[in-house]
């Protein structure tokens, strides 16, 4: 539950002091990426939509910081945090938001559609809940290969209400799937709160008894306990090959998109006072100090170091060329882009 | 050569790459236990059990997604759709997610995966489970769809596909399951991308694919006994890839053109035929081309009018002595 205390569990307990400051150092990598991102929307060299992640950075960090070979990773399009969190670099995510040809999807997928199958990250998609069949398709494959290994598998809260959610934690529980679905609960789906999109009682992951799944709530803004609560999720996927929905309580800063104004949904103070009370960076900062683990030193060098890879992640995209415009019907097809004198299919494939 | 039905070259087909890789999976809504709604899968969970063969409930949205994640991580998911109808309700699933997902990820993501099942009218159901989505689905690129017209072709076809890297949808007849046609021995596969001539003609080409083209034939057989025509029947088999060469060289050949299809004429396969042939043969037409669909509405219960809505060989015959 949300205000459990999870700063001795054992996930905790076993971090060293540089596993510790690595995830602070992730957390102020994602902010200073978004920050810098901002920016590059504002100069107008970022098209569409840019879904920022900031606020939220304890989660991804935090949840991803527990995934081993075989345990993989899927989300939504608020999907920039969890790229770097799988240690997807800051040049190629910076290129794609530009859509750039050195991008990570070549220019081709945009800022909702960042992949890294090398990093066992499956994306990055963008319509609502869409995803969440997904995410059961990866743990039905690893238990179809008996694996042992699981799905993190990502969503906003305004997911819930899509029938592609539910019906993917029916499946999940009916076939015992290693799947851990993981609302990220920023209190808004796009400009509806939640009570005012979402038939509720106390929490949403409560959703789960309906399927007869596991479920839990913790607190999104301190690190420790989205580890601690996580860690036994994935246990539970891991040694039982059983599901569990997992509802993390967040917020994010700013608006849905850059093109949300937010001036009509919420509280200027509301967000104030998250960032000046529960802001993830500063109650990390604060324990790390109190452990003795970190120093004011390292903060402000953790903080520059971010700050000058981000920026230089924006030369690299600024310099990085557009993708040729051949390049437009390229990757559609496996086989056109594998093409062999064995290839099987005959015929066009791509119209004029 | 065997001569059995489409039902038993489809269930050859899956028994045979269930039997040779051992990451094709069959899934669907009561394909394991019930033996196949329409008996596809007859036999199949005996022989190959329940890992293989896989009940899903009536959820298409969250099984057809769960299938192409299972695909993204290499697993080769055959996956029952017990009518087309019925993949609206997993619309983004198959159109967003299997469509585009090798795209978005810049070539880094395969989804190997085929969806299969009938697509077809004539059987008196109604609106609702009598839909021809070929169009629909072809007009997304990151798909390939199939049409198999006979047993053979079934077979072959469903082979093919399975083991291919991108999506292909297989469209199904329930009318076609239990007619019977020689089907080759071994393992018989057919090009996706590949158009048959079903019946050599000189006088004119009825183009069509999947059941009309069966029609198509019965018709052609029928010009030629009772008003002396000789008809070419083109099979196009493949939708995407398209056999444009097979249609280019038919039309040459005859100088006239007769499309036939199960589609709704409005945006139809058919359409995107007749423009072919108007860039690339128009010097060889001696007639407009002229098409032959499902009448222009929703899916018509009453069998009567059905029969009549769908292209049966008396419209074909009407349309084509209509050339000029």
């Amino acid at each position: 539950m949300p205000d459990a205390d999870h700063t001795d569990a054992k996930v905790n307990k076993d971090l060293t002091p540089e596993q510790k400051i690595q995830l602070y150092r992730d957390m102020v990598r994602i902010r200073r990426f978004e920050e810098r991102s901002v920016r590059v929307y504002q100069q107008g060299k970022i098209g569409g939509f840019l879904h920022l992640y900031i606020g939220q950075e304890a989660v991804a960090v935090g949840t991803v910081s527990l995934m081993g070979e075989h345990d993989h990773i899927i989300t939504a399009y608020r999907d920039h945090g969890h790229a770097l969190a799988v240690g997807m670099g800051m040049n190629e995510c910076m290129a794609e938001l530009q859509g750039k040809h050195t991008g990570c999807s070549k220019g081709k997928g945009g800022s909702m559609h960042f992949f890294a199958p090398d990093k066992n990250y499956w994306g990055g998609h963008g319509i609502v809940g869409g995803q969440t069949p997904l995410g059961a398709g990866i743990a039905y494959a690893l238990k179809y290969r008996d694996l042992k290994g699981c799905c993190l598998c990502f969503m906003g809260d305004g997911a819930v209400n899509q029938g592609a959610f539910h019906e993917a934690l029916n499946l999940a529980q009916l076939w015992q799937l290693p799947v851990v679905y993981i609302i990220e609960n920023n209190g808004y789906s796009m400009g509806t709160s939640q009570s005012r999109s979402s038939a509720y009682d106390d929490y949403l992951a409560k959703r789960a008894e309906g399927y007869n799944m596991a479920w839990d709530v913790v607190n999104g803004n301190d690190v420790y306990s989205v580890r601690a609560v996580t860690a036994e999720a994935m246990k539970r996927a891991h040694e039982k090959s059983e599901p569990t929905l997992l509802e993390i309580i967040t917020y994010r800063y700013r608006g849905h998109s850059m093109s949300d104004p937010d001036k009509t949904y919420r509280d200027k103070q509301e967000i104030q006072e998250y960032k000046e009370q529960k802001d993830p960076i500063t109650l990390f900062q604060n324990t790390l100090l109190k452990e003795g683990v970190i120093t004011e030193e390292q903060i402000s060098s953790i903080d520059k170091d971010a700050r000058k890879e981000a920026e230089d992640a924006a030369t690299f995209a600024d310099k990085s060329p557009f993708p040729p415009v051949e390049s437009i019907t390229e990757d559609i097809y496996w086989e056109e882009d594998n093409r062999t004198e064995e290839t099987n299919s005959k015929g066009t494939i791509i119209f004029e | 050569m065997a001569n059995i039905t489409y039902r038993q070259a489809l269930n050859d087909a899956l028994c045979e790459e269930v039997e040779r890789d051992e990451n094709v999976v069959i899934i669907g809504e009561e394909v394991a236990q019930f033996d196949g709604a329409y008996k596809v899968t007859e036999g199949m969970l005996k022989r190959f059990g329940p890992k293989r063969i896989v009940d899903a409930p009536i959820s298409e949205a969250g099984f057809l997604g769960m299938g192409i994640g299972a695909s993204m991580l290499g697993i080769r998911p055959v996956m029952e759709l017990m009518f087309w109808s019925f993949s609206y309700v997993a619309f983004d699933q198959l159109f967003n997610n299997a469509a585009a997902v090798r795209y978005m990820s810049g070539g880094l993501i395969n989804c190997p995966i085929v969806v299969r099942g009938p697509a077809n009218g004539g059987t008196n159901v109604g609106a609702t489970h009598s839909h021809t989505p070929e169009n629909l689905a072809a007009n997304h690129p990151g798909l390939k769809v199939v049409c198999p017209s006979n047993a053979a072709d079934a077979k072959g076809l469903m082979k093919t596909a399975i083991r291919d890297n991108d999506p292909v949808f297989v469209m199904e007849n329930t009318i076609l399951y239990n007619q019977k046609w020689d089907v080759p021995e071994g393992d018989h596969t057919v090009p996706l991308g590949k158009a048959n001539i079903l019946r050599e003609g000189k006088d004119l080409s009825l183009i069509a694919h999947g059941r009309a083209a069966i029609t198509a034939l019965q018709a052609a057989e029928q010009l030629k006994a009772e008003h002396n025509i000789d008809a070419e029947v083109l099979d196009l088999r493949s939708i995407r890839p398209l056999d444009e060469e097979a249609i280019l060289e038919t039309v040459k050949k005859t100088n006239r053109a007769v499309l036939v299809e199960e589609n709704k004429p409005f945006c139809g396969v058919d359409a995107q035929i007749s423009h072919l042939i108007q860039e690339k043969a128009f010097d060889y037409l001696d007639a407009p081309i002229l098409r032959v669909s499902s009448i222009d509405a929703p899916q018509i219960y009453c069998k009567k009018l059905e029969d009549i809505q769908i292209p049966n060989v008396d419209r074909v015959i009407k349309r084509v002595l209509e050339l000029r």
